[in-house]
């Protein structure tokens, strides 16, 4: 009886531990909330509507930050998709072996930079270049700083990501399924189209994956994106974005209102990753269950005849 | 060969080649960054940048002494809180992989990692900034240890599964306590790999500047006191980066090229204690 | 245990006389090697394969009987260290020559699997894929072929209804069936069977026997079995392969009862494998 009642002290004092890494995802849900009550009530849902930000006044409106955010985001995977995926196919399907883990290694390295030497390379190496490009294409206005600088900075931080996890997927997918189409007389191309085809689902979450990276991402962008709260289909123009907001003017708020409303942003940017996140590792674990599938399906059969 | 064969064996060469063009694509970027850092940077890199503190606003020279020693200090106060809360909830995960429970918490540890390190930084604010009114290390070093608990809880997990089960059942036939067990033969036996996933976590955090910015906020001056603001590295990049004086950009440069000096050893140093972990468990 | 050490090489080339039957060879091997990496996998194997009959390959684990299978629609062209020597000729025309268009090749030999393996997709555009990249589009000739891929795969009456059903969907034996379906729409002269029916039960085994022998009539059928009395049912001809070598190839009535080598007689009466 001794060896069971260690086992159950054992058991809850290690799940005190494990408990507490639930309490705090719960925590910060409940406590962004709790500390953005006064925006909260104050403006409710016209806070996601209007787009005046005015801390003198106290008229708070995060709509030019969700559109930056997410206009800012949609753009980097637009451009960094077909990169990671080229990336992942050529890694799993196409290099010569003995490149294979140099070349993984490598695009590891783009995921290890932290934000701020992507940031500082932006201001003084992207921006320019931008810029330039900007003046010689007539652009209006041409500062370098604006959302392309933004989108651009972003798809690098992106890619990383969508491209190892694309690759893990890829790699699960089963050979005979390749084995099936080139039995077909199917090319090289049409083979890894069947293997992408096995695998979308699990490639739809590694691209929302990097979404939800894209999203969150602070202080590159902030360096890079002109912060200024306007809302504009325009790629040069400066806009804002939900994080930049916040990390530039948190410890500016000087009263409440102002700082419950930076952190209901913070709310909101909290419940979108997280949906995100979930939704593609949702993705992302249904494609590993159909590889389990069809193997089992057969044996099933024997078993029960 | 048919009209259609040639077509078709024509776009397989055409995707194969724009997907070698993809990686050349992403490449770019990434020697330019580490291109310009170690050009800008390398350079820029002094006795003075690692011993001296910087200077008042428009003087040159100076260094990030108090920086480095705020990112030492951070970094240790995260994983005093990390390491422990991470290990011992990958613990539990291990030794009871399949309740309910379990599942619940490896959720929320996902979703913890998919976390914007600045709502972290938030949270922690509200934690531990609001209520006593003050910036301090203390809450920087958490936000930064909030961040590493996904990856330490993850590694340890997956590390204590891989101990062959024989070894429980070997430490508890000759009368061991569970507890004793898992902490006395289990947990060393996975030690290599739960420091190395401790190594991926503190690299993940040393780059972080968000949620430091309204938790440490940031020190001019020398300080190691824990409940007072802090710099660190990232911050002080920051804030040069975001400043007009050329000589704050190069020491921009510097602080960035050492930060991704640390952060280079770091990862491969937890690269090749993985390879060399994979070698000794291969039969 | 095998104890064959001291044996002798076997004189394997002696036993192919298919020229005394009077079929038109199909497949003409003469001294294939086939190597992966330095290993020597299959050795100097020479056999003539005749058309439109069924031709079994027997033998124990490892024999190289999956290889040298693989090795008629360069399958194993896949793996990077997998090299050939010697020829294989289809129709007289060495299908290892430098211009051979292995796309081409693998449209004309059809191939099955040990485990089927559907795609993710329909019934129906399992059927078509091989049709579609091959360029068809007209749907009235898609459905046509399909009907008839399906009903001589004997699964047409099963699956008529539920054409957009997932593949998946289907038990163990119809997917076998399904595969099979979707090798013969692009009307190859020639189905490759690795072990097609080792992962199903006895009631679909039974039923892919059948349609082998249906199918014999319109198609050069190899197929690889581990399973004799599969063989002895199903196949014209027979031939056991040990340790890479064709110990023997002969009629299959021949093998099984009146074998000429002693290999051949200790595995088919059970001795071992």
């Amino acid at each position: 009886m001794r060896r069971s009642s260690d086992d159950r002290k054992f058991r809850l004092s290690t799940g005190a531990f494990a408990a507490l890494v639930l309490l705090i995802v719960i925590g910060i849900g409940f406590e962004l909330t709790r500390q953005s009550m006064l925006s909260i009530t104050k403006f409710g849902l016209k806070f996601w509507t209007t787009s005046t930000w005015d801390p003198v006044s106290g008229d708070f409106g995060a709509l030019p930050f969700i559109w930056g955010t997410l206009y800012s985001a949609i753009l980097a995977l637009l451009i960094a998709t077909p990169i990671a995926l080229g990336i992942a196919i050529f890694i799993s399907e196409l290099s010569p072996r003995v490149l294979r883990q140099p070349l993984a290694y490598l695009t590891e390295l783009l995921a290890a930079i932290p934000s701020i030497v992507y940031g500082l390379w932006g201001i003084f190496v992207l921006v320019p270049i931008v810029r330039k490009v900007e003046i010689a294409m007539g652009a209006k206005p041409a500062l370098g700083v604006g959302m392309l600088s933004a989108a651009l900075i972003l798809a690098v931080m992106v890619i990383p990501f969508s491209s190892s996890v694309a690759r893990e997927i890829l790699k699960n997918v089963p050979s005979t399924q390749r084995e099936a189409a080139y039995a077909l007389g199917a090319t090289r191309w049409e083979a890894i189209k069947v293997a992408i085809g096995f695998g979308k689902s699990g490639i739809i979450g590694a691209v929302m994956l990097g979404f939800g990276r894209a999203l969150g991402e602070t202080i590159a962008v902030t360096m890079v994106i002109g912060n200024s709260p306007q809302i504009s289909a325009s790629l040069f123009k400066p806009q804002y974005t939900m994080a930049a907001v916040i990390a530039n003017e948190f410890t500016e708020a000087a009263d409440e209102l102002y700082l419950h409303a930076l952190i209901e942003i913070g709310l909101l940017l909290f419940i979108i990753t997280v949906a995100v996140n979930m939704i593609s590792r949702l993705l992302i674990w249904s494609m590993k269950r159909r590889v389990t599938a069809p193997i089992i399906a057969p044996i099933l059969e024997e078993a029960v005849a | 060969m048919t009209a259609n064969l040639r077509r078709r064996k024509l776009f397989s060469h055409f995707f194969e080649i724009l997907c070698g063009l993809a990686v050349v694509i992403a490449l770019i970027p990434l020697a330019m960054i580490l291109f310009y850092v170690i050009k800008e940077g390398a350079g820029a890199l002094n006795w003075d940048f690692f011993t001296k503190m910087p200077k008042p606003v428009g003087e040159t020279g100076g260094g990030m002494a108090n920086a480095i020693v705020g990112t030492l200090i951070l970094i240790s106060i995260g994983a005093l809180f990390a390491v422990p809360v991470g290990g011992i909830c990958g613990v539990h995960l291990a030794e009871y992989p399949s309740t309910k429970f379990s599942s619940v918490v490896r959720f929320a540890a996902d979703v913890l990692n998919g976390v914007p390190s600045i709502v972290v930084g938030i949270f922690a604010y509200g934690l531990l900034v609001m209520p006593v009114k003050r910036f301090s290390a203390i809450a920087g070093g958490v936000a930064l240890g909030l961040l590493m608990i996904p990856i330490v809880v993850r590694t340890t997990e997956e590390l204590l599964r891989l101990v062959p089960g024989g070894l429980r059942e070997g430490a508890l036939a000759l009368g061991a306590r569970r507890s004793r067990a898992v902490f006395g033969v289990i947990v060393p036996a996975a030690l290599p790999g739960i420091l190395t996933g401790i190594l991926v976590a503190i690299a993940r955090v040393a780059g972080e500047t968000a949620p430091l910015l309204f938790t440490a906020l940031g020190n001019r001056f020398w300080s190691t006191s824990l409940t007072q603001p802090i710099s660190s590295l990232t911050m002080q990049v920051y804030a040069y980066a975001n400043s007009p004086y050329d000589d704050w950009h190069r020491q921009a440069w510097a602080g960035a090229f050492l930060l991704v000096m640390i952060i280079l050893t770091l990862s491969i140093a937890a690269r090749l204690a993985v390879r060399r972990l994979e070698r000794m468990n291969r039969p | 245990m095998i104890t064959l050490v001291l044996e002798p090489e076997p004189k394997a080339a002696t036993s192919q006389a298919a020229t005394s039957m009077n079929d038109d060879t199909k497949i003409s091997v003469r001294d294939f090697d086939f190597f992966y990496g330095a290993a020597k996998v299959l050795h100097g194997i020479s056999l003539d394969i005749p058309a439109r009959k069924v031709t079994a390959l027997i033998g124990p684990s490892g024999c190289g009987k999956s290889t040298f299978i693989r090795s008629i629609n360069r399958m194993n062209d896949i793996i990077p260290e997998a090299r050939a020597s010697g020829t294989i000729a289809i129709d007289g025309r060495d299908v290892y020559r430098g211009d051979t268009d292995v796309v081409e090749l693998r449209r004309r030999v059809g191939m099955v699997f040990q485990k089927s393996n559907p795609f993710p997709k329909s019934i129906y555009d399992n059927v078509a894929y091989g049709l579609r990249i091959g360029g068809m589009r007209n749907k009235r000739q898609l459905d046509d072929i399909i009907e008839r891929s399906l009903t001589r795969a004997a699964l047409w009456h099963e699956v008529k209804d539920r054409l957009q059903a997932s593949a998946l969907a289907l038990s163990g034996g119809q997917q076998q069936r399904l595969c099979i379906a979707r090798a013969l729409a692009v009307d190859p002269e020639i189905l490759l069977m690795d072990e097609p029916a080792s992962a199903l039960d006895p009631i679909a085994t039974s039923k892919i026997e059948e349609l082998i022998y249906e199918l014999k009539d319109n198609y050069t059928i190899v197929i690889v079995t581990h399973n004799m009395q599969q063989a002895a049912r199903v196949s014209d001809r027979t031939a056991f392969f040990m340790l890479g070598r064709v110990v023997e190839y002969a009629e299959t009535n021949a093998i099984f009862m009146n074998p000429k080598e002693k290999m051949t007689e200790d595995y088919v009466t059970g001795r071992f494998g």
